[in-house]
């Protein structure tokens, strides 16, 4: 049972990081624009849009 | 927003000394990634501009440039790539879409990601326990659900924690009161049950229980703030500002609100006007149906007064200011609204009016249990545990996803119909609708000049008409262009295309001298003439009805709803109309007059849906029980309006009513099943069954049950899938 005193801790710091990146993705607007995101793929950049 | 660290195409051209200005524009046009790409490499090969976004979603671009360049440049170069674009419009409605974007909706995701992220590893921790985890272990487990949960539900219980506050602290009780006390309950005991060494600790509960609410919450936000923004892009074309004739002969645009009484400004054709006043140069013809219901346009000339929200349809003009901003005919509408808007703040959502029932029967319940266990002799600890439990387990979790569910599904089926709905209370008034009142000019019929018959053009005059018209703003050539690509027409390519302002455009086909002219003599109605080498047809223009009115009419009528007209325009062109679709009218009312019918309807005990589009339609369409507006409608009718719908047919009304009362009747089973499971539930918490994870199996199965049926509305929004639909 000693390998959940490594395990429990783990799984939090992986939890609270994901929890982070979240934030940081509503803060710097990354959620702002979804449909755009999803079209830019389709932009060719050197051809003549 | 970060701009310039995002941006794909930078100019060379930039001084970097300077430092640039951020300006933004509303693009209605953009769909795809062509437009993006477009609009990003077109403004930013010009000089002074150092970079271009889109949003594709809100459908703007922001725009990073030196001071040099100002935004009627700007402007321009969007309409040279081929996209009409305003001036974003910084008006109420854009902002609280923005800030229901950046505020509201942002809150509520953050609390449900924290509550995600608790329930997630509580979860891990309960699971093991069920299974059966020695006593060391658990009690580990049950600090360690502790560590994580009174934070989380510190965090996330906020929004629950302060709406019921509020709603105490005015004497009334809400949905969230008895979620707010549940949830402080749970976490109490389980906390106690942890520092006593016991065998349950509901942490789990409490946190899932914020998860699944704060989920129906997020959903309702982002209803609402899509809903919003959607309309926020359709603002603005009403006259916001004007181009005011400067002192050194120069013209600057002036914001609405800082034009004063003396100005003088000028007036292009097809622009609308930002203030009241008067004519000091030139002829033209003024529209006025936005503000007086009138469809016929009329002409004005040197020394006439025009008001603020009237369309200068004809030449430009120059009008010395009169009145601005909150002196202007307009604003006196305003505040006719503002009074008229009071009523409808009184309407008690359906979850609140459940709420009202529910609570105190839930909280009685749990006293009684609390009861009945003391004098069962059980120890008031075991009692408080008991009642609890009864709290936990009737904590309408259910209840809370029942209504913002549904009705996120139904309006998000509505939008794809090209309805905007701005909330949930807008689709339960809906459903109540009885009775219907429609606005004439605008609303049944398009509310733009279309010409009267095409039949006298031959093929290619058509195309030469085309030609002609698609390279001009002027109000008159955008109606005829729109009818003859609707017919299918090809523009002929025309040579040394050129605009007069106040006479027409001219140009050469095949050497031929061609040109859409204004009539040289005055004419009854609105008219261009067309020339081609010397010969002239002339083209009249009506203001057609929407194309799909009587269809609409019939779907209104088949769902019991009696539909009659209320017009600002005079008596013999709305008998027209009348007769021709055999509606009831009540002619040349004046804003005060609608409002007034309204009441009086409403005074009768109908609960009137009011469809209109002008600005003279706004104190009605505030006061209304409910009130749709049309997305060519004036700013201030979309903004008083619960509803918006986009293009020419008038069909997404009938699909509105018809859904919302689909949405109300999946409601109502959702609060059905609600009742059923707490019926099957609340004995076993009384008697003293209830575990942790009963208690977690029964919320997550109601809530995927409630979820699951709301969205069999998803095709509701079909015509004639009314009965289907429940």
């Amino acid at each position: 049972m000693t390998i959940l005193g490594f395990l429990i801790p783990l799984a939090l710091v992986m939890g609270l990081a994901g929890l982070y990146f979240f934030f940081w993705a509503s803060r710097t607007g990354q959620f702002e624009d979804l449909d755009g995101a999803a079209n830019r793929i389709l932009i060719d950049e050197d051809g003549e849009g | 927003m970060n701009v310039a660290a995002l941006s794909l195409s930078a100019s060379p051209g930039l001084p970097l000394a300077q430092a640039p200005i951020a300006s933004h524009f509303a693009v209605p046009g953009m769909r795809c990634a062509g437009c993006i790409g477009k609009i990003e490499r077109g403004l930013g090969a010009v000089p002074g501009i150092a970079s271009a976004r889109v949003n594709l979603s809100a459908k703007r671009v922001a725009v990073s440039h030196a001071s040099t360049l100002d935004a009627d440049e700007i402007l321009e170069e969007l309409r040279k790539l081929g996209f009409e674009a305003e001036r974003a419009a910084d008006n109420p409605l854009a902002r609280g879409a923005e800030g229901e974007m950046g505020g509201e909706t942002k809150r509520l995701m953050r609390a449900l990601a924290v509550a995600g992220f608790g329930m997630m590893n509580i979860m891990l921790f309960s699971v093991s326990i069920w299974s059966g985890a020695d006593v060391i272990t658990r009690e580990m487990f049950h600090w360690l659900s502790a560590l994580i949960a009174i934070p989380v539900v510190a965090y996330s219980g906020r929004p629950f924690f302060a709406s019921a506050l509020m709603a105490l602290r005015h004497r009334r009780t809400n949905m969230d009161v008895p979620i707010s006390i549940g949830v402080l309950l749970a976490t109490g005991m389980s906390l106690y049950e942890t520092l006593t060494g016991g065998k349950h600790a509901y942490f789990d509960g409490a946190v899932m229980l914020l998860f699944f609410l704060l989920a129906g919450r997020a959903l309702d936000a982002m209803m609402r703030g899509c809903a919003r923004s959607g309309i926020a892009a359709l603002l603005g074309r009403m006259g916001r500002g004007a181009q005011v004739v400067q002192d050194g002969g120069g013209a600057r645009y002036v914001e609405a609100e800082r034009l004063a009484p003396g100005m003088v400004m000028l007036v292009a054709a097809g622009e609308a006007l930002a203030a009241d006043g008067e004519i000091i140069e030139g002829r033209t013809s003024i529209d006025a149906s936005m503000l007086t219901g009138e469809s016929e346009a009329r002409a004005a000339q040197s020394g006439d007064i025009v008001h603020a929200g009237m369309i200068n349809l004809g030449n430009p003009v120059r009008v010395r200011v009169t009145a601005a901003a909150q002196d202007t005919a307009i604003a006196d509408i305003a505040r006719l609204m503002d009074e008229a808007g009071q009523s409808r703040s009184r309407y008690v959502r359906v979850a609140d009016r459940a709420a009202r029932l529910y609570a105190p029967a839930v909280h009685t319940l749990a006293f009684l249990s609390f009861c009945g266990w003391i004098l069962a002799g059980a120890g008031a600890y075991h009692a408080l545990t008991i009642a609890a439990a009864v709290l936990i387990i009737t904590c309408p979790c259910a209840l809370g996803l029942a209504v913002p569910a549904a009705q996120v599904v139904a309006a998000g089926a509505l939008m794809k119909r090209g309805l905007l709905i701005k909330d949930g209370s807008a689709l339960e008034r809906l459903a109540e609708a009885d009775e219907v009142l429609l606005d004439k000019t605008g609303t049944l019929t398009l509310g733009e000049p279309r010409p009267a018959s095409l039949k006298a053009l031959g093929p290619r005059w058509r195309a030469i008409a085309l030609g002609l018209a698609q390279a001009s703003r002027h109000p008159l050539s955008r109606g005829l262009a729109r009818a003859l690509r609707e017919d299918g027409t090809e523009p002929a390519p025309i040579e040394g295309i050129s605009e007069t302002a106040g006479t027409g455009m001219s140009g050469r086909v095949d050497g031929v001298d061609v040109a859409l002219l204004r009539p040289e003599a005055e004419t009854a109605g609105l008219a261009v003439d067309l020339l081609v080498g010397g010969f002239r047809t002339r083209i009249a223009f009506a203001d057609p009805l929407r194309p799909d009115v009587r269809e609409t009419l019939a779907a209104l009528n088949a769902q019991g709803l009696r539909a009659a007209i209320v017009s600002g325009d005079r008596v013999e062109a709305v008998g027209v109309v009348a007769r021709d679709l055999g509606l009831f009218a009540a002619a040349g009312m004046n804003p005060a007059d609608k409002l007034a019918l309204l009441e009086r309807r409403a005074a009768m005990g109908r609960k009137v849906l009011m469809v209109g589009d002008g600005l003279n339609d706004g104190p009605a369409l505030a006061g209304a029980h409910v009130s749709i507006a049309p997305g060519g409608a004036s700013d201030v009718s979309q903004q008083a309006a619960d509803a918006v719908f986009v293009g020419a047919a008038l069909m997404p009304v009938a699909l509105a009513v018809q859904t919302a009362r689909a949405t109300m009747r999946v409601v109502r089973q959702n609060f059905a099943m609600a009742l059923v499971y707490n019926v099957l539930a609340v004995p076993l918490a009384i008697s003293g069954y209830v575990t942790p994870l009963v208690a977690a199996l029964a919320m997550s199965g109601s809530s995927v049950l409630v979820v699951g049926n709301s969205l069999r509305l998803a095709g509701a929004a079909q015509p004639g899938s009314g009965k289907d639909a429940a």
